[in-house]
């Protein structure tokens, strides 16, 4: 029963999102805290160094982080403004439990814990174990990700485990893995400085990650050239050296002929491509129609440009290639990623100083999330849990024979869908808002309202914890100890600042006790967080994702160590593949052959437009809590439909116009703001807001074959001129439906 | 707070192009209470329809303000370290000469509060040694602090120019900004 109780307008007014904004005089004790916290932002995968500052258990403010390496100090308005989530008051301080025409009342823990394990064994003794599902989120700390994994497949025993990482770089994670063997970043940004060419290609940096702008500049200083691939002028593509503006849904055609170019002017590295790698000639075989010409006609970027961009990659004597979520958000983003990891492997620069390659991950811990098993497939260590060797392992590590662990489940979008069929009837999530952040969320409000029962760990009441029967007070970033694995690879130490306040919890001793109500309090027993990671250790040993040789006080001491870290006495890793020893079976990396394909969902007569989704500075993923913070709201207070004045002309939209847009899956309204910075062909729709105003409203579900990624980034819509305009902020933004 | 720990080898640097508008620094000012937690730094779109191009604006910190010279209150005052201070409060009377005068368009009249106020380049922070909070976070470094020596080996394409010529008129500042190398000054017609 995960309809909402009451009316979303009283939801809100009870639970918000309310606007949280500094007393004008500063918290009181922000110039004489008791504590000055180092840790770590909460939102993106930069997790920049920040300092916290703590009076009477509350956080009054921050002051800069000067020493940590990676952000020295500098920080977004999203990281300035992250305190404000603490003293914040719609924060969940005690359970509530969802009462019919009433809306949410408070209830004991006791209850809160027997209703949610009594919930879960009734629906797995009714419909089996399976029936029971969990979705978790990688903006948890690695000892929360390891816990979720290990609870699902001890604990609750279901293979129904899926994570938000697979709406982030799953698509990544599994190109890396078939190329190279692992899944992590090659290289620590600080082998951007001396890069002589960097591609940025489908990420937004200056807004999704602002202060990783700091390393691309460092490199322009010395002299490097710098080409931005995207539909839109983003802010780093401004002064770029070159912007190739894609059309969505055609980068892999892009990077083809880039390397078709690469061959037929001998711009490769023969010697590398020769002694460490595999799969070049039918690689190159698959490309071979693929003309300067022909590219420009399917992308729509100019072939001189395309050219230019070629010349740059291939002349080049080091460089960065870097990509997120604009390459991989497709029906081919396992594709995309290979097609840039072939022109990174054509030129041989990988290995090397100032020689790199990454996805920029886009969570907090969005790198540390995906490694450590609350993924449907995976067990701890990035393990596979369809092999028998890891599960063997793993099973001996949890004390469980491995035959109890269960297999492969569904995927995120697979177990939205089986909700839908009745086959999943229950439902436990935690850091994961999927009606904002997963596709075609009309579809997933339907799978909502089906479940016979849902809990929801939160801290806030976001717009999918209002479906549910109830909401257990977990806790903030701040408030627990923990690591995280930034998007460079590091692992850094997240600290605890402050107790949860009133009557909410720690989500591990949440999840702890809950583990001990199904029986299985012997396998969930750990004295702190650095006991959690301790185990999370052992059982990431001799996988690729080994953290055996990291512990709490080397990463302290080291401000962060770099995985894989084998043993206590290796010193971490900062750039991958030194030794031309990749990961894979043969030690070789792998070239994959890309043929282009279309999107999912191709333009015509009755959705004419290419629609695109992405994200704004002053927000984070599916705005949760940036969406409380009053300044980061003012910023935006709601998304707005970015649209060429050529293509505004057309329909006869003028500026602020409030536009209906639609496409097969919803329709949703959106004021104008008409820019010459985006193609002629495209409209862009940020997607962190709810309601009326949710891009996601629009998106499609279609997955990567592989990965099971959405196809965020492109579909097919219509645009319809309403006559009329508001201003910044008049309409609501923040209701559901 | 220990005046003496003001860094007089520091310098403050503005490079538009680096600029991303993030507003980290708008954000990261308008944490100070001595702002009642409004910003001192502003960022603005140049022309939003035809480019991304943000501009940022910081008190440019005078040789010879004019702010200061045009108060009828004697509110505002230059230090010995040059920092041009913002309204003394119990001075101001809220007259905005100083807002009309500013040849850069940097202080602004709080009506809320009846008088003016602008960027005191973070006295608390710099008298005691830190950096400006703005130029602390900025994640690009479009606003940095430092020394004339760092920014001429980390930035070599680019010139510090503190000399910007409006008419007739020539001002001189405190605050940088970084033009192609080579340039002397900054003419603005």
């Amino acid at each position: 029963m995960a309809k909402l109780p009451v009316s979303p307008e009283k939801l809100i007014t009870r639970f918000g999102p309310h606007l949280n904004f500094a007393p004008q005089e500063g918290y009181p004790g922000r110039d004489e805290p008791d504590a000055t916290v180092k840790t770590h932002c909460c939102f993106c995968g930069m997790q920049c160094g920040i300092q916290l500052l703590v009076k009477n258990n509350r956080v009054v403010g921050f002051e800069p982080w000067m020493e940590f390496p990676f952000n020295q100090g500098r920080l977004c308005p999203k990281g300035v403004q992250r305190y404000l989530q603490d003293n914040h008051p719609d924060r969940l301080l005690h359970p509530i439990e969802r009462v019919e025409g009433e809306g949410f009342k408070p209830v004991s823990w006791d209850h809160a814990l027997d209703r949610t394990t009594s919930e879960i064994k009734r629906i797995q003794e009714a419909y089996g174990k399976n029936a029971f599902a969990i979705l978790s989120g990688v903006s948890l700390t690695n000892e929360k990700s390891y816990l979720m994994g290990k609870f699902a497949r001890v604990a609750v025993k279901t293979a129904n485990l899926d994570y938000n990482g697979r709406l982030c770089m799953v698509s990544a994670g599994a190109g890396n893995k078939k190329a190279f063997g692992m899944d992590r970043s090659s290289n620590n940004y600080a082998d951007l400085e001396h890069a002589e060419v960097i591609i940025v290609t489908g990420a937004n940096v200056s807004e999704t990650f602002p202060t990783l702008t700091h390393w691309i500049w460092r490199a322009r200083d010395n002299g490097a050239k710098l080409i931005v691939i995207d539909p839109r002028v983003i802010p780093l593509a401004r002064t770029a050296d070159l912007h190739l503006p894609v059309k969505p849904g055609t980068d892999s055609a892009l990077y083809g002929a880039m390397l078709k170019y690469l061959a037929d002017h001998d711009m490769l590295d023969h010697d590398f491509i020769n002694n460490h790698t595999t799969g070049f000639e039918d690689t190159l075989a698959a490309v071979q129609d693929y003309t300067l010409e022909w590219a420009e006609t399917v992308t729509g970027i100019d072939k001189e440009k395309i050219r230019q961009a070629a010349e740059l990659w291939g002349r080049a004597k080091t460089s960065f290639l870097l990509h997120a979520r604009g390459i991989e958000h497709h029906s081919k983003g396992v594709e995309n990623v290979l097609g840039c990891i072939n022109l990174v492997l054509a030129t041989g620069r990988i290995g090397r100083p100032y020689c790199g390659y990454g996805t920029i991950t886009g969570q907090g811990n969005g790198q540390g999330g995906r490694e450590h098993g609350h993924k449907c497939d995976q067990l701890p260590g990035n393990r596979d849990i369809s092999n028998p060797e890891h599960r063997k392992y793993i099973a001996e590590v949890w004390g469980i024979p491995e035959p109890e662990l269960p297999q492969k489940g569904l995927t995120a979008w697979e177990l939205i869908e089986a909700i839908h069929r009745g086959e999943v009837k229950g439902l436990l999530s935690i850091c994961f808002n999927p009606l904002i952040s997963l596709p075609n969320n009309n579809y997933v409000r339907e799978a909502l309202e089906k479940l016979e029962f849902y809990v929801c760990i939160d801290f806030f009441l976001s717009e999918t914890a209002r479906h549910a029967d109830l909401v257990l007070a977990g806790s903030l970033h701040e408030e627990e100890d923990g690591t995280v694995t930034t998007a460079e690879g590091r692992v850094v130490r997240i600290r605890k600042a402050v107790s949860p306040p009133g009557n909410a919890r720690t989500d591990t001793s949440i999840i702890l006790e809950l583990a001990a109500r199904l029986g299985e309090a012997d396998k969930f027993s750990y004295e702190n967080s650095e006991a959690i990671f301790n185990e999370l250790r052992i059982a990431s040993k001799g996988g690729t994702a080994d953290y055996y040789g990291i512990t709490y006080k080397k990463v302290e001491d080291n401000m962060g160590v770099f995985w894989p870290c084998p043993s206590e006495d290796h010193p971490g890793t900062p750039r991958l593949w030194e030794d031309k020893k990749f990961a894979t079976p043969d030690g070789k990396a792998h070239f994959n052959p890309v043929k282009f394909r279309e999107p999912s969902e191709v333009t015509d007569s009755e959705y004419p437009i290419v629609l695109t989704t992405g994200r704004v500075v002053s927000q984070y993923l599916s705005g949760t809590q940036t969406r409380r913070i009053g300044k980061l709201v003012g910023l935006m207070p709601e998304p707005l439909l970015e649209i060429h004045p050529e293509l505004a002309q057309r329909y006869n939209i003028r500026q602020r116009e409030t536009v209906r847009v639609s496409t097969r899956r919803g329709t949703g309204d959106f004021a104008a703001n008409i820019v010459e910075t985006i193609r002629k062909d495209t409209v862009f729709i940020p997607y962190h807001w709810p309601g009326r105003k949710s891009a996601n409203q629009l998106t499609i579900g279609t997955l990567d074959p592989v990965s099971k990624i959405p196809e965020f980034k492109v579909c097919a819509c219509r645009l319809e001129p309403l006559g009329v305009f508001t201003q910044p902020g008049e309409t609501n933004a923040f209701d559901s439906i | 707070m220990e005046v003496t720990s003001y860094k007089t080898d520091m310098e403050f640097f503005v490079d538009m192009q680096r600029c991303i508008g993030c507003k980290a620094c708008e954000m990261a000012c308008a944490e100070c209470e001595t702002n009642g937690h409004e910003s001192m730094i502003h960022v603005n779109y140049v022309e939003r329809a035809v480019t991304i191009q943000t501009t940022v604006q910081v008190c440019m910190h005078c040789d010879d303000p004019v702010c200061a010279k045009v108060c009828p209150a004697d509110a505002i005052s230059k230090d010995d370290f040059g920092v041009v201070h913002t309204a003394n409060t119990a001075r101001c009377i809220g007259c905005s000469n100083c807002v009309m005068a500013c040849p850069f368009g940097v202080p602004i009249k709080e009506e809320k509060y009846d008088m003016m106020m602008k960027c005191n380049m973070c006295y608390d922070r710099t008298s005691a040694g830190k950096k400006p909070m703005c130029a602390t976070v900025c994640p690009s470094q479009a606003l940095f602090y430092g020394t004339r020596e760092e920014i001429s080996r980390m930035r070599p394409n680019s010139t510090p120019v503190n000399t910007f010529i409006f008419g007739q008129q020539e001002v001189t500042t405190k605050v940088n900004i970084m033009m192609p190398k080579g340039s002397t000054h900054l003419k603005i017609h």
